[in-house]
């Protein structure tokens, strides 16, 4: 006999599209909540990369995203859904290295190309869909493995 | 090693209040890009840097690294050192560029955060080779996923 699983989590944020001062803040968030109902470090660690790159994204090329983080019993789910320019060729975006960001993005350390390649590194599982002018829907489903 | 041997090596001046000099260093790292350092860098690491961002302190976050290093003299601005004093986190500026930097700790032992001797030891799974079946699930685990 199985128990009463646990009560599924859900949590709702807000990404600002081109605000650098605050940019990091959801994941930090996101991070946070993680530590406190006792996901795996190595689990926090592969969230936290992942959604800091995907927040990236979002400031870096975006207006605004709606961020949903959902904990379930062994999965964590993070829904990144923006509205923005879309992306063209998402093969291509896979690849290390290609990038469209700007100079000024650049000198910030970010815009090396590197953005979905760790998404796709981070996460067990991950869907984009896109829509060119519309926006971008990433959603990233990561087991809570304990420590390997 | 301890973070106050790093910070003599690299001749370093703290610029946050807390300095957390007893904490162990088990590896370095170094990059001026962030994805790289997300990609690349080791838990528990300490950053080597040319790059002021607040962007650095909240990599340093998401990967639980224990300390900064900004090469060349250079500071962050106060928005960056105030989140990292808000996270505990120590900052350090050092006069060393960052190539030298990098070779002063590899000369006192402290290891990169990758072993590049050995191009193929991140990437390879040998066909056939039924002796090592696991080689690739444990350290490898997450480059055979790319």
């Amino acid at each position: 006999m199985h128990g009463p699983s646990p009560a599924k989590l859900l949590y709702h944020f807000h990404i600002v599209g081109q605000d650098f001062t605050i940019a990091g803040e959801v994941s930090s968030k996101i991070r946070r909540i993680l530590q406190q109902i006792g996901a795996s470090p190595d689990t926090i660690r592969r969230i936290s990369v992942a959604t800091y790159e995907a927040e990236m994204n979002v400031v870096i090329h975006a207006d605004e995203a709606d961020v949903t983080l959902e904990a379930d019993a062994g999965i964590i789910r993070i829904t990144i859904a923006d509205h923005g320019p879309g992306i063209p060729d998402v093969e291509k975006a896979k690849q290390p290295g290609f990038s469209t960001a700007s100079e000024e993005i650049r000198e910030m350390g970010f815009g090396a190309g590197m953005g979905l390649p760790n998404i796709l590194r981070c996460a067990d599982d991950v869907s984009i869909d896109t829509v060119v002018g519309e926006g971008t829907r990433i959603t990233m489903e990561f087991l809570n493995s304990p420590e390997a | 090693m301890l973070l106050k041997d790093l910070v003599t090596l690299l001749k370093a001046v703290p610029m946050t209040s807390r300095n957390g000099t007893d904490t162990v260093i088990d590896n370095a790292g170094a990059s001026d890009l962030m994805s790289d350092v997300l990609a690349f860098t080791k838990p528990g690491s300490a950053l080597l840097t040319g790059l002021c961002s607040s962007q650095v302190i909240r990599t340093a976050e998401m990967l639980d690294l224990k300390a900064i290093f900004f090469v060349r003299n250079k500071k962050p601005d106060a928005g960056a050192i105030a989140l990292a004093e808000e996270m505990g986190l120590p900052l350090f500026s050092s006069p060393y560029p960052l190539y030298e930097a990098c070779g002063i700790l590899y000369k006192a032992g402290i290891p990169g955060c990758l072993d590049a001797r050995d191009p193929h030891d991140h990437w390879a799974i040998a066909g056939n080779d039924l002796l090592t079946p696991d080689h690739a699930s444990g350290k490898d685990k997450d480059q055979v996923k790319v």
